[in-house]
Formats: C-alpha cells, structure tokens, sequence
C-alpha cells in the first residue's frame, strides 16, 4: 500500500512539474524560469535512484516537447543524458555535502541547456543566445531548496558524521 | 515481468545495462528528431501526443481562466454600465463607417469584374482562446484552444482587432500552435499603405518590433507609414494592417537601409484572436493565354453571356 501511494505521489509530482514547466510568467521574469522538468528528475535520480528509469526521463521529455513545441526528441534526448549521468555517478556525489552536489546539479542543468541550444543550432532554428545561463542558475537554487526541505538525510547527515 | 530489484545496480529493469538503454533511447531520440525536422512524417504522432497533454495544458489555463470570469461576475455594476455605454457608442461608430464599407465593396466589385479579375469573396472568421500557456521563451508562439475539429488547417491566418497576428503552424485535434509575426523565423509580405511599395517584414524575436531588412537607402518610406499585407505568398488576406514604421535608419556603408516597424496588434495583450478562412473561390482556372491577352474582349463575352 505505502508503495503505490509513494508511485502515486511521484506521478503526480511529474505531472505538476509539467505544469510547473507551462505555466505563462511576466515577461521580466520568464527568461530566469527553471528548467523544472530537468530539476526534478535530477532531484529524484540523485535522491533515489532507481525510483524512475531512463523511460520516464524519456516520456517527460516527449512530453515537454508537445507542450513546448520544440523538435520532438529534443528535450527528451537532454534529458537522458543529464538523468544517465546522475544515475551512473550517484554513488560518488552521494557523499560530497550539498556545496559540491549543487555543483555538480549546476553542471548537469548547464550541460542540458547546453544541448538543447546545441539541436536548436543543427536544426537550422533561429534562437537568440540571450540569458541561457539564467535558468541553470536557478534551477540549481531551486533544486537546492528541495534538497533541504525534503531530503531526510540533510538533516540526519550532522548526526552520521 | 519480474519487479523491480532494488539492489541490482548494475542491472536495469529490462536486464539491459543502464548504458545500453540510455543508448537505445538517446538513438530513438535521434530518430525522432531526424523524422520531425521536416515536420510532415510525425504529424499523426505529434496530434496524438498533443491529446496526452491537453489535460496539463487546460490545467495550467484553468486559474486564469478562473479569475478572469470571476472579475467579470463580481465586475461593479457601475463599471458594466460604462463599459457598456462604450461598446453602444463604438458600435454606432463602426457600423456608420461599414455602411460606407459595403457601397465600397460593392463598387469595387463591379470595377473589378469591368477589368475582369478575380473578385475578392468576404472571409469567414472563428473566434479562437489563447491557451495560458508559456511556450518556449525563445520563441514566439502561441497555444489556441481550437483544432482539427474546428477545421483549423496548417498555415491560417490569424488576426485581432488590430491587425496581423501570426499564422497556425501546427494542428492538434482539440488544440493548434500559431507563430507569431514578431518570431525570429517568421516573415510577411507586405506593402506600404500610403504608395504600394512592397517589401517582406521579418520577426525579430522581440514582441514589439519588426525588421525591414530588404529596402534599400533611398526607398520611399518614412517614419508613421503603414504597413498592410500585400496577400502575395497567400497565407495571409491582403489589406489588414501588420504594423506602423518605427524607425528609419540609413547605413551609408551598405546598400539596404535598417528600418523598424511595431506589429499592429496587440500581441502581448490578446486573450483572444480570430482564425481566418478566405472564402474565395479558387480562381477559376485562367483561360488559355491568347484569350487573356486580350482582357477587355474577354471582359465583353461574359458579360453577353449574363
């Protein structure tokens, strides 16, 4: 029982960072909208590896790119990479205190960015290089805060040491 | 299949090594990408897909829809019946000039069947809802709540109140994705209002201005001319404003001047649009050439024949 609730929760925590990703913001600010759909799974494949597989990376990044109306693939492809990385290395970065794991979030959302302005670029789409560092810088604010407010083992870690 | 083993780590859920998944997808990935660049080979996927998020995409629009009903229920009845006391005066004022309209149309009618040409047929028109939905923000698009079921079709035309909006580029069943004229990739044709001169106006990008990036130094334009779509291309119906002439600035190195216009429309603000459908009937096939050579005589025949 505990088991589907917690799937439960996860879906639907998917479908709100979809969302999340959507929702109209006023201009001045939208440039420095989170990559939400990356943030998120990075958190979970960090956090809990396992608990999601590549697929789901997958099907969020088809997903977004409906929404979006990017080249379809495009953010699902993205997406893997960072996601393949995390899982691969979690065990390492699981150790490193939350300085360094914001880092290294902070490389991951700036390598997915990266990406996607690399396929805008080879599929001939014009797209003004204006503020795409903006939204790895505060995915990784946001991506920390969830780290602190979530994540049991933040606050059990003094007690571990 | 068995469940999911929680200390398999080197072992994924399919027995395929994480690295070779991650390979197989990052490879459809591709595939998908190579296929939808053209955009016509995944269509039926991408209307099936556009389906699965529908439910998020209303989802997101909800509260905003929500509150703007709300204001409208819990509107001062003060403010109703101003409002109101405008709507009667401009409609007194719009339906006065429509009158002088229609006589226009009329006459232009007749002279054009005197020079023989194609009659421009009235267009038909759908009111279409932005969806609240932010799209890429590198872009300039748009989400409306209408689609294939509404007979909404690839490369329509969309206009408000003001002028030119922007085109449909891709259509869902329920919903449909319009580029904006102001999109970096997005271009019209048109013309200037006070003498003809035609030129392409280009997006920039920027929700506020248009780029004339093909008039030379001494073309004959000035800063305030209208810019109306000339209907060459055939996307868009000829003779709707598309924007008013910003900035014209003369670069003496080079042969083409950098001019800047401001869309017509209101494109920040919209909530709604309209979708265009030019009724006219296909042109009927041209007659052989000798016979067009020789308009007036052609122009006789018919008319004997009514």
């Amino acid at each position: 029982m505990a088991a589907r609730s917690n799937w439960l929760a996860s879906i639907s925590s998917l479908v709100a960072t979809l969302a999340l990703a959507a929702v109209p913001l006023p201009n001045v600010v939208a440039p420095a909208r989170p990559d939400w759909v990356a943030v998120v799974l990075l958190y979970w494949s960090l956090m809990a590896p396992r608990h999601f597989s590549l697929l789901t990376a997958f099907w969020m990044g088809i997903a977004l790119d409906t929404l979006t109306g990017a080249l379809l693939g495009q953010n699902a492809l993205a997406l893997l990479l960072i996601v393949y990385l995390a899982e691969k290395f979690h065990l390492q970065l699981r150790v490193f205190p939350l300085s360094q794991l914001a880092i290294t979030v902070l490389l991951l959302l700036g390598l997915y960015e990266f990406v996607l302005f690399w396929i805008d670029g080879m599929a001939g789409r014009t797209v003004p290089l204006v503020e795409r560092w903006l939204p790895p810088l505060t995915g990784t604010l946001v991506w920390s805060a969830l780290y602190v407010l979530f994540d049991r083992r933040a606050r059990e870690a003094p007690a571990r040491l | 299949m068995s469940a999911p083993g929680r200390n398999s780590v080197g072992l994924g859920r399919s027995g395929f090594s994480m690295g070779a998944r991650f390979l197989l997808l990052a490879i459809v990935c591709i595939a998908l990408m190579l296929l939808d660049r053209r955009e016509q080979h995944l269509v039926r996927v991408r209307q099936a897909l556009s389906v699965v998020v529908y439910p998020v995409r209303v989802a997101v629009d909800l509260p905003f829809s929500m509150w703007h009903s709300l204001r409208d229920t819990f509107a001062e009845r003060d403010a109703l019946i101003a409002e109101n006391r405008l709507f009667r005066r401009e409609r007194l004022e719009t339906e006065a000039r429509l009158q002088r309209l229609e006589v226009l149309e009329r006459e232009n009618g007749r002279l054009r069947e005197l020079l023989d040409s194609t009659a421009r047929v009235g267009s038909r028109a759908l009111v279409a809802e932005i969806l609240s939905v932010d799209l890429d923000p590198y872009r300039q698009r748009l989400d409306l709540n209408r689609g294939l079921v509404d007979n909404v079709f690839v490369g329509q035309a969309l206009i408000d109140a003001q002028g030119v909006v922007g085109q449909v580029v891709r259509v869902g069943p329920l919903t449909s994705e319009a580029v904006l004229i102001t999109d970096a990739d997005h271009a019209v044709p048109v013309s200037v209002n006070r003498n003809g001169l035609r030129t392409i106006a280009v997006g920039t990008g920027d929700s506020g201005h248009l780029r004339l990036p093909y008039l030379t130094n001494n073309a004959d334009i000035v800063v305030g001319d209208l810019l109306i779509s000339s209907g060459l291309g055939g996307v868009f119906p000829a003779g709707y404003p598309v924007g008013r002439v910003l900035e014209v600035r003369l670069r003496h190195e080079q042969a083409f001047a950098e001019i800047l216009a401001e869309p017509a429309s209101s494109l920040d603000r919209d909530r709604e649009v309209l979708l265009v459908w030019n009724d006219t009937e296909e042109a009927p096939p041209e007659t052989t050439s000798p016979e067009a050579e020789e308009p007036p005589a052609a122009a006789a025949s018919v008319a004997e024949v009514d």
